[in-house]
């Protein structure tokens, strides 16, 4: 099993794909999915790739949907900073955020994370230092954003990778 | 093939209100863009184009012609997925660059330890 499907995560997943860009499930579009999704998984194994191991699919629909929500809440909180212009006293700054994960599939998905909510942005990463430079659109308090990344994002994405 | 079908009302108002939903994001996106002074600032303003703003107009496009065709047309979840992870990346690379500049220049920004 293991050599024809290494990767069954990643079969899956082109499968879907290939179903939903052809737009239909008939048998043509399913042999062909099943034939590219066993195909493209052995040639990704002849390169060299760092090894995911992803965590239960609970957790990752759980971080889901908070990321989803937390888009949704701060679409809305940049939306009405913008429409306010210079009425509203506001500080951006930089804030120093020290991380214990050291995944880099981990790492990639909280930078994607962070930059894709507005109001927030992953700048740069020092893994030497373990510490990560976050820009922050409506700074209060520098504190707020380090509980904020390390409790809900960092330990659940340590739950899904390690 | 949608030729001569017309979408049943209650299809067109969800349909019309995601399509201006999703536009009037955009739309305050980009004025966020015009408005902010810094470059950080800046970043921050497309963001909402590319996440709720996109979100609603792909989900718009759904509806629409699942209705139109009466069978689910759902490829648009691939234009967000791949939205979803390739902004970021844009995104970041601007910022590094920025960063990169204003650190040469000695402008009011964190140092690299």
């Amino acid at each position: 099993m293991k050599r024809i499907m290494p990767y069954p995560l990643m079969s899956l997943a082109l499968l879907a794909i290939w179903v939903l860009l052809n737009n239909s499930v008939t048998p043509a579009v399913l042999a062909s999915g099943v034939l590219l999704s066993f195909l493209a998984p052995l040639a990704y194994g002849a390169l060299e790739r760092p090894r995911v191991i992803v965590g239960n699919v609970v957790s990752i629909v759980r971080l889901l949907a908070i990321v989803l929500f937390d888009i949704t809440r701060s679409n809305f909180a940049v939306g009405t900073i913008i429409l306010a212009g210079r009425r509203r006293e506001r500080v951006s700054g930089f804030v120093q955020i020290p991380l214990t994960m050291t995944d880099p599939n981990g790492l990639a998905i909280l930078a994607v994370i962070i930059t894709s909510t507005p109001g927030t942005l992953w700048v740069q990463y020092d893994s030497r230092r373990q510490k990560m430079l976050l820009h922050v659109l409506d700074l209060v308090e520098p504190e707020y954003w380090v509980t904020l990344i390390k409790d809900r994002y960092e330990r659940r994405l340590m739950e899904i990778f390690e | 093939m949608i030729a001569e079908t017309d979408l049943p009302p209650w299809a067109a108002i969800l349909v019309s209100l995601c399509m201006l939903g999703g536009a009037a994001i955009t739309l305050i996106g980009a004025i966020g863009l015009m408005r902010f002074k810094r470059f950080y600032d800046r970043v921050h303003a497309p963001t909402l184009g590319a996440t709720i703003g996109t979100g609603l107009i792909l989900i718009g496009s759904m509806i629409c012609f699942s209705v139109l065709e009466t069978r689910p047309i759902l490829h648009e979840i691939l234009i967000g997925v791949f939205t979803t992870i390739t902004t970021p990346v844009t995104l970041i690379l601007l910022v590094r660059a920025a960063l990169y500049r204003d650190r040469v220049e000695k402008n009011d920004v964190p140092i690299d330890e």
